[in-house]
């Protein structure tokens, strides 16, 4: 019996954790790199469903590969409206959220008017896994992978790859990463195109669970910015993935016991203490004692 | 000692809406090492960033091996070869003495390879250390990762601010003899702004003084030479 209670509160826990590090990290990634907050974030996550309902639906493409299309397609326009848009605001950031907001709006408002209220649903897919006596959704199990692979991915891209060496060289000092002829400028492009195509894969993946509406991007941008400021864009990686495990174990027990909207205040509670006490939230909580070790390093011989 | 490799011409740069350079013109050639002294304040860290184009410049200009560089980004500067060790050094503390190298491979594009013969051969400590995150170098071990991953990008130009500041002596030693070697063996050309008189004295072919934002004496080897001159130039 302790068993099966105990299978279901890891299934709940890896569901919601799945939920935050997906709403999150396309979000933390431009944060973290770029140190721009996309207030358009919501709905590009919004984009990702709709493309992912128009190839299934008209196309009638499989999943998988409507998945693709999303991220792909979000990604395409996250690179586009870097080009014409974003880069303009980079020495400034208020410039910046009211430029993104103002894209939110128009992608909100145009998505209305040309596709209407709502969306043809795309179908849940049915997989149920058994676990002994208890069962449970394969596709929420999945999204629980794809997350962590989406982290893994990332962490490989940032920590194995030149061009990741030059994103957190860019990071730590931009100014002199340029002047070692590094494109710091394609860096951001790179970036905020990446960060589109999470958001993209987020909307796609979560087509299946929700009613396919303009004004979906809402239910996502909430947890994912509760996300991003306990995580703090220090570090994207160690933040995305501390932040999301500690509110998902804070709020699936909430959210189980009494229901979701206790869960997400339980979640706004977590993350006013959080960041009354680390204001910079874990990664940068993190970043200040990699730094005092380094400091301390660096007296000692 | 064919051809110029920067010239300089009335150049104006400076931060915000004052101009600190107030019209300096120099010409440096291929495979010298030439010094800009002065005291502090009077623009030598101000003219490198405007040389690197982390500066904007009001008017003036500044030619890289004939060609104009004047309106050209800090990385597109360094890819067509100009090197820059930064006052204060500058490195990425966050990142391991090994990847800070590979940051400097993006200098001069048109390079055939990289240096890191060259920068483990000068700097040994930086192959033992490679692993290790550059924050946690000492200062002088640090200095050494500045110049070496300028180094590793086979510059035709390098450019060094102060690389005595805050060193101990036997390191600034070892960092002039790097130098020296380098400019010896390689016919690379520097630009060095230092206010250490023995290390100008040891490396420096020549030099240019300055003096509120501009070159106010154009001083020989000798003139380098005789300590008593230079701190003329160097004296508060």
């Amino acid at each position: 019996m302790s068993l099966f209670v105990l299978a279901n509160l890891l299934y709940q826990f890896a569901d919601t954790m799945a939920f935050l590090l997906l709403a999150a990290l396309g979000l933390i990634i431009i944060l973290g790199v770029i140190d721009l907050i996309n207030l358009a974030h919501g709905e590009f996550i919004m984009l990702g469903a709709y493309l992912t309902a128009l190839s299934y639906n008209w196309a009638h493409l499989p999943l998988l590969a409507c998945v693709l299309v999303s991220m792909v397609g979000v990604g395409l326009f996250g690179l586009f409206l870097e080009r014409v848009l974003i880069r303009r605001f980079y020495q400034d950031k208020l410039g910046a959220l009211v430029a993104t907001w103002g894209v939110s709006l128009i992608l909100s408002q145009g998505i209305l008017i040309v596709f209407g209220p709502s969306m043809a649903a795309v179908p849940f897919p049915q997989w149920t896994v058994t676990l002994g006596s208890s069962s449970f959704d394969g596709y929420r199990l999945m999204l629980f992978g794809t997350a962590i692979a989406a982290v893994a991915v990332l962490w490989w891209l940032l920590y194995h790859t030149r061009i990741g060496v030059q994103t957190r060289a860019a990071m730590q000092n931009a100014e002199m990463a340029a002047c070692l002829g590094i494109r710091v400028r394609r860096i951001y492009l790179l970036t905020f195109a990446a960060g589109s195509a999470l958001a993209g894969l987020t909307g796609a993946l979560y087509a299946p669970t929700t009613t396919i509406v303009p004004l979906m991007g809402t239910g996502f941008v909430d947890v994912a910015f509760i996300t991003v400021v306990v995580g703090g864009g220090a570090n994207p990686i160690v933040g995305a993935l501390t932040s999301a495990a500690v509110l998902s174990v804070i709020s699936t027990p909430l959210a189980s016991i009494s229901g979701t909207f206790v869960g997400r205040i339980g979640l706004l509670v977590a993350a006013l203490v959080v960041i009354r006490f680390l204001p910079r939230g874990f990664s940068g909580y993190w970043r200040d004692l990699q730094r005092r070790r380094i400091a301390a390093a660096a007296v000692a011989p | 000692m064919d051809g110029t490799v920067l010239n300089i011409s009335g150049l104006y740069a400076g931060y915000g809406n004052g101009n600190i350079l107030q019209g300096v013109a120099l010409e440096i050639g291929q495979g010298e090492i030439v010094t800009i002294v002065g005291r502090n304040g009077v623009g030598k860290s101000t003219l490198m960033k405007a040389i690197m184009g982390v500066l904007p410049v009001t008017s003036g200009d500044i030619a890289f091996i004939g060609r104009p560089i004047t309106r050209l980004s800090p990385d597109q500067r360094a890819a067509m070869g100009i090197g820059y060790v930064p006052q204060g050094r500058e490195i990425f503390p966050e990142l391991t003495v090994e990847e800070n190298l590979l940051m400097g491979e993006s200098i001069n594009r048109t390079k055939r390879r990289t240096r890191y013969d060259i920068v483990y051969a000068y700097f040994p400590i930086l192959g033992e250390r490679r692993r290790q995150l550059a924050g946690t170098l000492s200062g002088g071990q640090q200095q050494m990762l500045a110049i070496g991953r300028a180094l590793v990008g086979a510059p035709r130009l390098l450019l060094v601010d102060e690389p005595s500041v805050g060193i101990q002596p036997t390191i600034v030693q070892e960092i002039g003899e790097v130098l020296e070697r380098i400019n010896a063996e390689e016919a690379l050309t520097i630009v060095l702004v230092e206010q250490n008189t023995r290390l100008i004295a040891r490396l420096a072919h020549r030099g240019y003084a300055m003096d509120k934002g501009r070159i106010v004496a154009q001083l020989t080897c000798d003139q380098l030479a005789n300590q008593e001159a230079l701190v003329r130039y160097l004296a508060v």
